[in-house]
């Protein structure tokens, strides 16, 4: 539970901007890092290890970046290669995984696919942290009119129903990896503000902070040697689980048919094209593959942002 | 209390006229118009200028707007270029299915996620809170566009327990409605199960770790007792806030079940509009959605100050 | 008092003698009690062989540094730890039962009822988001057999008791609402609510302004003294127990180290850690610059306790024998006088070899005497005169 101080913080109004954002006391709360000021919880309680699930997380998301980068050089069919003398066939030597309705080759597809969501994911993820937690880092620090409107702001925005927009945007605008890895960056920017600014705000007035600023520390140094490292479990356990997030919103995109254009395979137009067209029954692999790789991407994500909030003692909040 | 029931009022309304705007401009400022959709490509350019001036787009935005917002103010959220049905009339019969599709899916996710956090909140990380928890992590990694096509593999082709397709509105038919509806819901349902089981589940960890609860417990308060009137109250922040949030990533996936089950909600609505450049429509779809998640944000937040009472007293 | 613990609600299937006085045996008798936490490190060793007894309407102190295991006693006794990793060995007795050998489910039936306990921070001892009547009416609803309308009017007379004024409004109040002596007030009424036999204050006053402290405590000393109840007082500040307790316990890193009433400990005190903890109290007499006599050092690690005497590393007459072997507890003059030291202190002398003496040891000094005031607060309490209240 937050304590008073915290809580009356969040709550703090300041006319009719004050208190602006519906739930942001939870919201915040949501993200508030509550680093143990005592000194029992090291004596008694000891940290925990990883743990093997956690290297196994790990393990599966870099070989899957790992693979992504170097497919080139691998051995790998060519993913729009249409072999018609090869429909649908069942995983053997020749293709590892299978093919496709179209004779191509579901291994090399799948592959090539996660590049898409790897590249989407984690560059809108890095973006948006740039803009987005730089200036969450900077306003919750500060407080003061910027912070109330870019607060506000960040609430307008994340208002309105974000896939609406991104929909909106990408039908006309366009469906290239780089525009949609731009739109999705935009669209995280306010959650990222929101919960770097709420991490920010809860250490910006415990004692340290207080002391570096009666020493003569400047503003610039305060917030980056004194708050920024004890925001950044905080912010980076809450930045993978966005990118999980935002790998699933671009397989939504995919199904939808408003990812990267076929033939270029991504894991959602894969699995779009495995589920529907009656794949599903014919050749069920079209749909697995790239199901089981991204459920287990997925789940990784998850897990290694999970063991890393809960290595730093921060506040189990948003998934 | 009134006084703050007051100030949020206000806020309500002053973000609904930003939505407004927002949506506005959203649609605008994107190239292309509905010309090519209605005439056709390869119109004239006159023809097209003709057209664009008979539907009001040549004016200046600022005045597009204005026209459009006392438009809605007297009911009047346009007509589709198309097919000239009222906006009003496609977001009567769509939005239904979407907050049908909601209501649905958050019911089965609070019955599952709280009963699920309050038995293993007590013994964490033992075997069934350990199981609990992967299972959970499984749910979020499989959102609605995978799970949605198994679903239909397995219940509705394979088993025959549930249609693929169709829908009959609750008024007509409550039985073949829920019928209809079960698929779909629970198909976006699983993210919300592992959203708020883990949200739940962590705050009343450690409330149950605080004094009060030691407290309770010296007075001779029975566990069940303890958990449901002690622990449970001050442990439902995070998932109040959680839901706001969740809700409103859950639209996508209403999107996406509207697509995979053939039903004609907003979502579905929306994504032809968007191509075939139906301005009025997709602002009015925008805006609607808009609004409707900030009302839920500003209901979240009174069920908020209804639950915390420091919020408006402290 | 007593008709009110007869309509105790028959749900419960424990019947509680009524002991405790002169000679039936003591209402609460802790044999031996020993409380172990198994962490990663090692297994703490927090209380670690403790035997006391309290009896009807007798108020006990046990005084100790942090770390001395004196709050895990207090919930130890009670019965209140978690489960999973802690080791109990020992019996506690209280009023006919064994509470060592019961059930949870009868356990509840003590707690509350004819034990309960006052916490340390009425902040977060109180639940923060329910209405302070409630949190008294649902022990009394559950213990005693009444109805809401009836719950909530004891309650306010309970608030009225223990000097909250406007009850009848404040029962709907929440704990934020109120200052932290008020909240303090409210964990009184709590604890009292169903006229439990024994209370246990763990550090009541910790926290509270002084003025505030002294009003408390003279509420608690007030209300057991109409209630005929027993109190444990478990501090840190000897001075809180200098006036109010019968009889004092001094622990010391998980033992009992001295054991006395009241008037004897201060007049003759055998411990050096005893007489550590006295001289480390600030005089209102002394000048101000006077340095403050603190105890050297920190209490040892309880995983790893040292050999001999636990104090011995910081006790300013160490000797040899006390480095080896630990030191029994034994009588003094009077059987009710209780210490555990090779070489005690005898009218304020220490008995040890003075060559040995360790460095920096203070002196005894007229100010330090046995017999010399101590103050607390505005008060100065001579442990001969009588109690006065402020």
């Amino acid at each position: 539970m937050p304590d008073d101080r915290e809580l009356a913080e969040t709550h703090a109004s300041t006319g009719l901007l004050g208190d602006w954002v519906p739930g942001t006391a939870a919201m915040d709360e949501l993200v508030v890092s509550r680093q143990s000021e005592s000194l029992d919880s090291d004596d008694i309680l000891v940290k925990k290890p990883l743990g093997f699930l956690f290297w196994f997380a790990l393990s599966w998301v870099g070989l899957v970046v790992l693979l992504a980068v170097i497919a080139d050089l691998l051995p790998l069919a060519n993913p729009n290669f249409q072999n018609y003398s090869a429909i649908n066939a069942r995983p053997s030597f020749h293709h590892l995984l299978g093919t496709d309705d179209l004779g191509r080759d579901l291994l090399s597809r799948v592959i090539y696919g996660s590049r898409v969501s790897l590249i989407v994911g984690f560059a809108a993820v890095t973006i948006g942290m740039l803009v987005g937690g730089t200036l969450g880092l900077i306003s919750g620090y500060k407080g003061g009119r910027m912070d109330t409107w870019l607060n506000a702001g960040a609430f307008v925005l994340l208002a309105f129903p974000a896939i609406v927009a991104v929909i909106a945007i990408v039908a006309f605008w366009g469906h290239s990896l780089y525009k949609i890895t731009i739109i999705l960056s935009v669209a995280v920017i306010p959650l990222l503000y929101r919960v770097v600014r709420a991490s920010s705000l809860s250490f910006a007035n415990r004692d340290f902070v207080i002391a570096a600023r009666t020493m003569g520390a400047t503003s610039t140094r305060i917030v980056f040697r004194e708050i920024l490292p004890n925001v950044i479990p905080a912010a980076a356990a809450f930045g993978l689980i966005t990118v999980a997030g935002v790998i699933v919103v671009e397989g939504t995109l995919a199904f939808l048919g408003l990812s990267v254009a076929l033939p270029t395979p991504s894991w959602g137009n894969i699995i779009s094209e495995g589920a529907t067209n009656g794949n599903l029954q014919v050749n069920p692999f079209i749909m697995l593959w790239p199901v089981l790789a991204m459920f287990l991407l997925l789940l990784s994500i998850n897990l290694i942002g999970d063991r890393l909030r809960q290595r730093f003692d921060v506040r189990e909040g948003l998934l | 209390m009134g006084k703050y029931l007051l100030r949020r009022f206000i806020q309500l309304v002053v973000v609904s006229f930003i939505i407004s705007v927002l949506a506005f401009l959203l649609i605008h400022l994107l190239p292309g118009d509905p010309s090519t959709v209605i005439l056709g490509a390869n119109d004239t350019a006159q023809n097209k200028a003709i057209l664009l001036h008979q539907l009001g787009l040549n004016k200046p935005l600022w005045q597009q707007y204005t026209t459009w917002i006392t438009a809605i103010f007297h009911g009047d959220l346009g007509q589709s270029y198309l097919n000239h049905q009222s906006v009003t009339h496609i977001l009567a019969t769509g939005a239904p299915i979407d907050i049908e599709l909601i209501i649905i899916s958050q019911i089965i996710a609070f019955s599952v996620a709280i009963p699920m956090a309050l038995i293993t909140s007590r013994r964490p990380n033992r075997p069934v809170d350990n199981m609990a928890t992967t299972g959970t992590f499984g749910m979020l990694a499989l959102p609605p566009f995978v799970i949605a096509p198994i679903m239909v593999a397995i219940f509705a082709v394979g088993l025959g327990w549930f249609p693929a397709t169709g829908y009959v509105p609750f008024t007509q038919d409550p039985a073949a409605n829920l019928h209809n509806m079960i698929l779909p819901s629970l198909a976006i349902t699983a993210g919300s199960i592992a959203v708020y089981y883990r949200l739940l589940r962590s705050d009343l960890i450690s409330t149950l770790q605080e004094d009060f609860i030691t407290m309770a417990r010296s007075k001779g308060l029975s566990s069940r007792y303890i958990m449901w009137r002690h622990a449970f109250r001050p442990s439902t922040f995070s998932l109040l806030a959680g839901a706001g949030v969740n809700i409103g990533a859950l639209i996508a996936g209403t999107f996406v079940v509207e697509y995979l089950f053939a039903l004609n909600g907003l979502g579905y609505t929306l994504v032809q509009a968007v191509y075939q450049r139906d301005y009025l429509v997709v602002q009015g779809i925008a805006l609607v959605v808009a609004i409707a998640y900030v009302i839920l944000q500003f209901i979240i937040d009174f069920i908020f100050t209804v639950v915390d009472p420091r919020v408006t007293r402290g | 008092m007593t008709a009110r613990r007869q309509a105790k609600r028959g749900r419960g299937t424990l019947e509680f003698a009524d002991v405790g006085h002169a000679d039936d045996g003591p209402l609460l008798k802790v044999e031996d009690l020993h409380t172990w936490f198994r962490t990663s490190r090692g297994t703490v060793k927090a209380v670690d062989g403790v035997s006391l007894s309290v009896d009807q309407g007798q108020t006990l102190g046990i005084v100790g540094e942090s770390g001395s295991g004196k709050t895990v006693l207090s919930r130890s006794i009670m019965g209140l730890l978690p489960v999973r990793d802690v080791v109990r060995s020992g019996t506690v007795h209280f009023a006919g039962h064994e509470l060592t050998a019961m059930k949870p489910d009868q356990l509840r039936q003590v707690w509350g009822a004819e034990l309960s306990m006052i916490f340390q921070d009425p902040m977060t001892a109180l639940n923060p988001v329910k209405r302070i009547g409630r949190q008294v009416t649902e022990s009394l609803r559950l213990h005693l057999d009444i109805d809401r309308a009836e719950a909530t009017a004891m309650a306010i007379e309970l608030f009225r008791s223990v000097g909250i004024p406007s009850p009848e409004q404040r029962v709907r109040w929440y704990p934020f609402q109120l200052s932290g002596g008020m909240r303090q007030r409210v964990m009184i009424a709590i604890a009292l609510a169903c006229a439990p036999r024994l209370v246990m204050a763990d550090e009541p006053t910790t926290g509270l302004d002084v003025t505030v402290q002294a009003q408390i405590l003279d509420l608690l000393g007030e209300l057991q003294r109409e209630r005929h109840m027993a109190v444990i007082l478990v501090t840190h500040d000897l001075g809180v127990v200098a006036s109010r307790a019968d009889e004092i316990v001094v622990m010391y890193a998980g033992r009992i180290v001295e054991q006395a009433p009241t008037r004897t400990l201060f007049s003759d005190t055998r411990m050096p850690y005893t007489r550590a903890l006295m001289d480390s109290i600030p005089r209102l007499a002394d000048p101000s610059g006077v340095r403050l006599h603190a105890i050297a050092g920190r209490p040892p690690d309880m995983i790893h306790p040292p050999r001999g005497c636990r104090f011995a590393p910081r006790c300013p007459y160490v000797q040899d024998k006390c480095r080896e072997i630990e030191p029994p507890l034994r009588t003094a003059g009077s059987p009710d006088h209780l210490f555990a030291c090779w070489f005690p202190l005898v009218n304020g002398v220490s008995t040890a070899p003075m060559e040995s003496a360790g460095a920096g040891a203070p002196p005894t000094t007229p100010a330090t005497s046995a017999r010399a005031p101590i103050p607390f607060g505005d008060t100065a309490i001579n442990p001969d005169a009588e109690v006065q209240s402020p």
